[in-house]
């Protein structure tokens, strides 16, 4: 039996000058840029609109304290993510993976933290997105990027445990495809870097 | 093997640089928030903290400064022109109440005749 094997997946195409998976990666990043853009140009347009009625971060009431622990959480995920193909890249599946299972921690920490100590008390206390405009996009942004996190939380587990027997198979192969689950991961940290600011400060 | 060895090992070195700039511009951030300042100001501060953050985690988390494949970079070129182009979108309410021929009016000579109208 033959193994069919998708060709550029760890050489770089002659032609896009990368390895397929990256250049694919990389396509879906920009979508997903188109995304996020939409939803952030709907809060500038809502909040202009609004004018001095739209909330102080004063009235909505979001825990700075909450937002900025979450915030490190992400940073601190980025850094073992790029950790994990680091090692990998060095040849050391055993670190590698120990970082890939602190990223995972780390990303389960933060919907911990969104889920029962912010979205549960503002649920609590009667908050709905049909509370106001604010709460609106607040919930509609916070909530499409805790899915990132969880897809995030989905591939990395893959490659955690599943998908590990590539490594035994074409370790560059495994490293390359651990470095694009870093690309989406990154981007993920990079949506909440605005996020943050937008919802929590200002 | 080497050579890519080296090269990682001075990667790692940058990843936490990067980290370092991020945890300090998050508390900075957080700390600018509470300054006294004019609404706008305060929005361009925290924006342009967070455009810093993140240019590090574009450049160095995701590779960009080392990444030399041209058809990610004229990707990510378009991507860019899009986005301007979605963020310009919200300018486009001017035309909710579209300057009429007699607000013009108004902001010239009226202002001078308006007294004598009075007699």
């Amino acid at each position: 039996m033959s193994t069919q094997v998708l060709p550029y997946t760890v050489h770089p195409h002659p032609i896009t000058g990368v390895y397929s998976g990256k250049l694919g990666t990389w396509l879906f990043l920009a979508s997903e840029v188109m995304l996020f853009g939409a939803l952030f140009s709907t809060y500038v347009l809502l909040r202009i609109g609004a004018g001095d009625a739209w909330p102080s971060h004063h009235d909505t009431h979001l825990s700075i304290p909450i937002g900025t622990i979450n915030t490190l959480v992400l940073i601190v995920s980025s850094v073992t993510m790029v950790m994990a193909w680091a090692s990998l890249k060095m040849g050391n599946l055993s670190m590698g993976r120990a970082y890939l299972a602190v990223t995972v921690l780390l990303a389960i920490t933060f919907l911990v933290v969104k889920f029962f100590f912010e979205y549960k008390v503002k649920w609590a206390a009667g908050t709905r997105p049909s509370t106001s405009t604010f709460f609106a996009i607040y919930f509609t942004l916070t909530g499409l990027h805790a899915i990132h996190i969880l897809g995030g939380i989905v591939v990395i587990s893959y490659f955690l445990f599943p998908g590990v027997g590539l490594w035994k198979k074409d370790p560059e192969y495994y490293t390359n495809r651990i470095e694009c689950t870093g690309l989406y991961w990154h981007f993920v940290d990079l949506v909440w870097i605005f996020l943050f600011p937008v919802l929590y400060l200002m | 093997m080497g050579g890519a060895h080296a090269d990682v090992s001075k990667h790692v070195k940058a990843y936490i640089g990067v980290f370092v700039a991020l945890a300090v511009l998050t508390v900075v951030t957080v700390l600018a928030s509470y300054i006294q300042v004019s609404m706008g100001l305060h929005i361009t501060i925290a924006l342009v903290i967070a455009t810093i953050k993140a240019s590090f985690v574009a450049a160095i988390f995701m590779h960009l400064k080392w990444e030399r494949g041209a058809s990610i970079w004229w990707s990510l070129c378009l991507c860019a022109i899009f986005f301007a182009v979605l963020m310009m979108l919200p300018s486009l309410t001017v035309y909710d109440h579209p300057p009429r021929v007699e607000d013009k009016m108004w902001d010239l000579p009226a202002v001078q005749k308006a007294p004598s109208e009075h007699h």
